[in-house]
């Protein structure tokens, strides 16, 4: 038999849906309607007279742009993460922190667990603020044509250069008054970027007055309560010069010959490079004033290696010295510290220098008592346990540098000394905050000795308590001492008055609790905590504080269960009153308990505590919340979700989504998980009922759902199901107690399957069409009643499927969900795979009408070829001549033994005859002349 | 257009000493060829002096400065007229440092009224159309090397050991003691000592170190003594710590300092004088006379 290529109508369904539809009548006035009142002008009825048309797209609800299977990706991705958590100025900090540790590679004495300054930078310039008015006292240099002077010509730079020392003439000196720190903060940025414009044009002169300048305002103690921020933005700007300078006369020693060596000594340095270097040195030698020749001075200190080798260590002992000369406490530990950090940067193993500015400063420390002090700060309105505060910064570089990898010895020396001195708690703080944890760890109870005995009225005793309780979450005391040290501590902060002393004090307090306690300690710190924030509502100034202390518990809870039985940590958490730190706090948790949580839970308390943590969160969404913002809730309230598992008890864990939908309603991504959930549940729930044909309609429905859901995964994987029940349906079942041929039931499942199929996207990992072809094999190897005709209706509508799937657009789609139409794109090879299969379809009814030749069977053959005939009608494109050929061979087929109802063939004809009048249906015309009506003779 | 010139010196800081061979090279750079009548260099070295109006007052000073003093005066004829090529030509030059006769070569200095100057200048001479072409460039000579002994010197001021003090009764109480290692100095080496304020009644505003030249110049009247500041350190910043002392340290300017000179016609002297300064307005000054030396 000869192979008939199939070849499918180009359908235009919108305008067949509107051909087919019944024309709208329109209703007079007097009319009579029985929907009138409600009415309407107008009225439609919509009537879609197709098979395979069983809606699925009914039920699309949920909508979301992002992909839901790809749940991992729903969280914000780690770059946005990290971009959001680090402020500029961090990553600036995080740069600037790399670079100086390349610098500090060539003398790797300092290691990486050396605090860097730039981490302390940033808390000093957050900590140390002031509301007064500042003022700048310096020269305004000529603003003028900067960036064109490195190409001016020579007489002109000379002259632009002489003007510039003329404006840098005492009489040029300008005050800037009342400024605000900000514009103080922006001056000194302004000046920093000048020094390097100054620096870049070639304007070296220029670049050094800015420097004596700026550095002269260190020796100016005014608002003192901003000096150490002060000393930081300035000291900035020396860093800048040093390096500029540095790697100034660097280069003049690169000739094109060689590169010098990062040690290189001062025989590689040539003459020019030397004579420069002399240079700045005999300039800054003759700076009038101490305090901006000491730190000029220390800021080029690396320069010294191009002259000498033992430079650096005799400069070092003598800027120490000079610093005796600063009279002023505060300015000239805050030199000392300068001094080491350059020390600790360009020769950290000149550990003397180190020890002498520390003795120094011990034989000077009792003029931060003295009546000069005390007239200044009568003078500016400072308390002194204000003002003491001022130097721990200093203080601690000092300390810091001085115990890096210091020998046991040597500490406790340091410790004598400041024990001798009195007015110590200065000392004592910086000591414990300086020293190794390790170190004050287990001298803690010395410590605390040592805390209750100094004077009330200097420096704060809770910030004694603070050092302490850093060092102790860093490091572990004695087994034996743990608790008294817990007890004793906290006998002191329990006492404190001032809410935020106390919630400084206990917020770093509770790391050691949690580190070395159970929950019923923990609890007791928080209740105290809860004690004392609830008074004139005095938490709402401490939220970070408060956030602190729960991070550090959830950190050390791992369990939720204990978390949660902790009895006051769902009121601790009552005290976050403002909605975005209380979300803030709730993300912490839940990310927690994402991180921490490995089996699925059921524990009620849990599930209650973190539904409630969860519904903060989720109803903190608004139309206002950002994208990113929402997509992080959602994918903490997920992965709550995901850990929830009642086990083997549905009905539970289905309640449980019930409740989830109502509560999280408003994102999306977690209605999707829910789906998600209630699919799997569907997926593995449909296995346990009995009924054959109601398993398949589930899995069929669930499919759709599935699909309406995008959840593409989940789709096919019912689809597959479902196919591979097919072949278990048995010949005859059941039905109200008769046993039926199951076949009927069969074949209309498989037509509502059909009309699915067509818009379910193929997998990109298997082949075209993948389930189709699955599903026809499952039909060829079904064993199908000896008499029936079943197994070709149903590929007659295979027929129909696969003609609907090679239309450009297809009648019906899922919102949202890429159907093949538009996956392919009406790709050829598509087109010619789904041709293929028709061909084999065809072929296989064909085959099945040859064998009904048989006497019995002719009535059956006459209708099937009518029925086949009618299909090619209405999906085959009738101008291919073969199909042509074989639509009227079906016609004769049909009529060939008088079988064929009379009727039918009438009307068959007379629609085609209609049809044929249409645009693009001429052929048909032809068609109708080549089949005869053969009468019933 | 321009045709450049210039001298380079073959020492990165231009220090030479009598005896040696000033050397170096002078550069032509020019797009062109160049015509030239001639280039010839000039070593020259004098001392001039000038009259403080002070002394002699000013229209004195002006007219009547005194006839600059010549240490040393060579030129040479380095190229015959000629022409240059394009681009840049290199000329090398040298010129002992020989004197005639017993003539001395004084250190370089820059003072306000003895300037002691070495220059090197060359000049290029071209037809009548084009300027003449003129570069200057100075050098730097260190004098001879001299002996070097140090007296350390010790010094407590308190009120009583101050002189011209009006009331000395308004004086607050003090006590600095301290102490130079050398007054003899080394002009390459700095000035150190010590200083302990002891004690002191009133607040301590500032400590500096004073560096003073003191010239001396001889003419037909008689002579002119000066002495002007070269440059104020300051030590001390504010109410040191008492009995903690302080370093005395202060490097000698290079150009402006040389070693102490002195001559028939001139002599160049330097002192140093330690500056107190007390709350709220009292003045104290220690005057030490420096004698330096280059060895």
């Amino acid at each position: 038999m000869a192979v008939f290529p199939w070849h499918s109508r180009n359908r235009n369904y919108k305008a067949e849906f509107a051909s087919c539809r019944l024309e709208a009548v329109p209703l007079e006035f007097g009319d009579y309607h029985p929907l009138k009142p409600i009415t309407v002008t107008e009225s439609k009825t919509k009537k879609v007279n197709r098979k395979g048309s069983t809606s699925s797209t009914s039920s699309s609800s949920s909508s979301s742009v992002v992909d839901p299977l790809s749940s991992v990706l729903d969280g914000t991705d780690p770059l946005s993460m990290f971009a959001a958590t680090a402020d500029p100025a961090a990553l600036a900090a995080a740069m600037d922190s790399s670079r100086r540790k390349r610098d500090r590679d060539d003398n790797s004495v300092v290691g990486s667990d050396f605090e860097p300054w730039t981490n302390k930078r940033g808390e000093i310039l957050a900590r140390y603020t002031t509301t007064e008015k500042l003022s700048i006292n310096l020269f305004m240099g000529s603003e003028k044509g900067k960036a064109g002077t490195a190409t001016l010509a020579m007489s002109e730079k000379v002259r632009t250069r002489l003007e510039e020392l003329d404006d840098f003439e005492e009489g040029s000196q300008k005050e800037l008054l009342n400024l605000t720190q900000q514009d103080y903060v922006n001056r000194i940025e302004e000046l920093n970027q000048s020094l390097k414009d100054a620096w870049a044009s070639d304007q070296k002169v220029k670049a050094l007055k800015i420097v004596i300048q700026c550095s002269k305002l260190l020796s100016d103690t005014s608002v003192i309560q901003f000096y150490p921020s002060k000393f930081v933005l300035i000291t900035d700007i020396l860093d800048t010069f040093g390096k500029l300078v540095y790697e100034r006369i660097f280069s003049m020693c690169v000739d094109s010959r060689s590169v010098l060596p990062d040690h290189f000594s001062p025989e590689n340095a040539n003459d020019t490079a030397k004579e420069t270097c002399l240079n700045w040195f005999f300039k800054i030698a003759s700076i009038r004033e101490l305090i901006p020749r000491f730190y000029v001075e220390a800021s080029i200190l690396k320069c010294n290696k191009f002259l000498s080798k033992t430079g650096i260590s005799e400069c070092l002992p003598r800027l120490t010295c000079m610093i005796r000369g600063i009279g002023d406490p505060l300015v000239s530990v805050y030199a000392r510290a300068y001094l080491c950090r350059v020390g600790m940067e360009v020769a950290p193993h000149l550990k003397e220098t180190l020890n002498k500015n520390f003795f120094d400063f011990l034989l000077t420390f009792k003029q931060i008592h003295g009546d000069t002090v005390q007239n200044q700060l009568v003078v500016q309105g400072v308390e002194l346990p204000s003002y003491l505060p001022l130097y721990p910064p200093a203080m601690d570089w000092i300390f810091q540098c001085i115990s890096y990898h210091a020998p046991e010895a040597l500490l406790t020396e340091m410790m004598e000394r400041c024990k001798k001195l009195g007015n110590n708690a200065l000392l004592l703080n910086s000591v414990m905050s300086a020293f190794r944890a390790e170190f004050i760890a287990t001298r803690s109870m010395d410590f605390i000795g040592m805390i209750k005995e100094c004077d009330e009225s200097g420096f704060p005793k809770h910030l004694l308590f603070r050092s302490l309780g850093l060092n102790l979450a860093l490091a572990d005391p004695p087994e034996s001492d743990r608790l008294q040290i817990l007890n004793e501590a906290w006998k002191v902060i329990t006492k404190l008055k001032n809410p935020q002393d106390y919630i400084n004090c206990a917020e770093v307090w509770v790391e050691y609790t949690c580190k070395h306690f159970t929950k019923r300690e923990v609890n007791t710190v928080l209740a105290d905590v809860i004690k004392h924030m609830t008074p004139d509502r005095a938490f709402e100034d401490s939220y970070p504080q408060l956030q602190l202390i729960i991070k550090k518990v959830i950190a050390h809870f791992h369990d939720f269960s204990v978390l949660f039985s902790v009895e006051k940590f769902l009121p601790f958490l009552d005290m976050f009153q403002k909605e975005s730190v209380r979300v803030e706090v709730c993300k912490c948790i839940m990310d927690a308990f994402i991180k921490h949580q490995q089996e699925p839970t059921k524990d009620p308390v849990i599930l209650n505590a973190l539904l409630h943590v969860c519904k903060t969160m989720h109803d903190s969404v608004n139309a206002l919340t950002l994208e990113d913002e929402k997509r992080m809730l959602s994918y903490l309230i997920n992965g709550f979700i995901k850990m929830v598992s009642f086990g083997r008890d549905f009905e539970q864990q289905l309640s449980f989504y019930v409740e989830s939908r109502s509560m999280f309603c408003n994102l999306e991504p977690v209605l999707v998980q829910l789906i998600h959930a209630c699919v799997a549940y569907c997926f593995i729930t449909i296995p346990s009922l009995a009924g054959i044909f109601t398993r398949l309609n589930l899995y069929l429905h669930s499919g759709q759902v599935a699909l309406a859901n995008q959840c593409l995964s989940q789709a096919d994987a019912f689809f597959k199901a479902a196919i591979s029940l097919v072949p278990e349906v048995p010949k005859m079942i059941n039905i109200d107690g008769k046993m039926r041929p199951s076949e009927s039931f069969l074949l209309e499942f498989l037509c509502n399957f059909f009309s699915t199929l067509l818009i379910v996207p193929d997998h990109p990992e298997h082949g075209v069409l993948f389930l189709v072809r699955e599903l026809l094999n499952v039909i060829q190897d079904y064993t199908w009643e000896d008499n029936s005709d079943e197994k070709i209706r149903i590929y007659t509508c295979v027929l129909h499927l696969l003609s609907a799937m090679s239309q450009e657009t297809y009648l019906y789609h899922i919102d949202k969900v890429d159907s093949n139409d538009s996956l392919y794109g009406g790709d050829s090879k598509f087109l010619a795979e789904n041709n293929k299969l028709c061909e084999t379809v065809m072929a296989q009814i064909l085959e099945h009408l040859k064998t009904l030749a048989k006497d019995e069977a002719l009535k059956r053959q006459s209708s099937l070829g009518l029925s086949f005939f009618n299909s090619i009608l209405a999906h085959g494109d009738l101008r291919n001549n073969k199909l042509n050929q074989l639509s009227v061979n079906l016609w004769h087929l049909a009529q060939r033994h008088g079988c064929a109802d009379t009727r039918t063939m009438v009307k068959t004809l007379e629609y085609i005859k209609k049809q044929s009048k249409q645009p693009d249906m001429t052929h048909l015309t032809e068609l109708a002349l080549r089949l005869p009506l053969q009468t019933r003779t | 257009m321009g045709t450049a010139l210039d001298i380079k010196i073959k020492r990165a800081n231009k220090v030479y000493h009598a005896g040696e061979v000033l050397s170096g090279v002078v550069v032509i750079s020019s797009k062109d060829s160049v015509q030239h009548q001639g280039v010839s260099l000039t070593m020259e070295g004098t001392v001039n002096l000038q009259l403080s109006a002070k002394s002699v007052g000013v229209f004195e000073a002006f007219y009547n400065s005194v006839k600059p003093i010549q240490i040393i005066n060579s030129t040479i004829e380095m190229v015959k007229p000629g022409k240059f090529p394009s681009g840049k030509t290199e000329i090398p030059f040298e010129f002992p440092l020989h004197l005639k006769g017993n003539k001395v070569l004084y250190e370089t200095y820059h003072g306000v009224f003895v300037n002691i100057q070495y220059t090197l200048r060359c000049d290029m001479k071209r037809s009548l159309l084009a300027k003449d072409l003129t570069k200057t460039c100075e050098f730097i000579v260190h004098s001879a090397k001299g002996k070097f002994t140090p007296s350390p010197v010790d010094f407590t001021i308190t009120p009583e050991t101050l002189q011209n003090v009006k009331e000395r009764a308004l004086l607050p109480k003090f006590l600095l003691r301290g102490h130079l290692n050398s007054t003899n100095c080394v002009i390459t080496q700095p000035l150190t000592g010590e200083l302990v304020v002891e004690s002191s009644e009133a607040a301590i505003r500032s400590v500096e170190l004073q560096l003073v030249r003191v010239e001396t110049c001889g003419c037909a009247e008689g002579y002119a003594r000066d002495a002007t500041e070269i440059q104020n350190i300051q030590i001390a910043d504010g109410d040191v710590c008492r009995g903690l002392s302080v370093p005395i340290y202060m490097v000698f300017p290079r150009l402006f300092t040389c070693p102490t000179l002195e001559t028939t016609n001139f002599k160049v002297e330097f002192e140093v004088n330690i500056v107190v300064l007390l709350h709220p307005d009292h003045l104290i000054t220690e005057n030490f006379p420096l004698k330096l030396c280059r060895i």
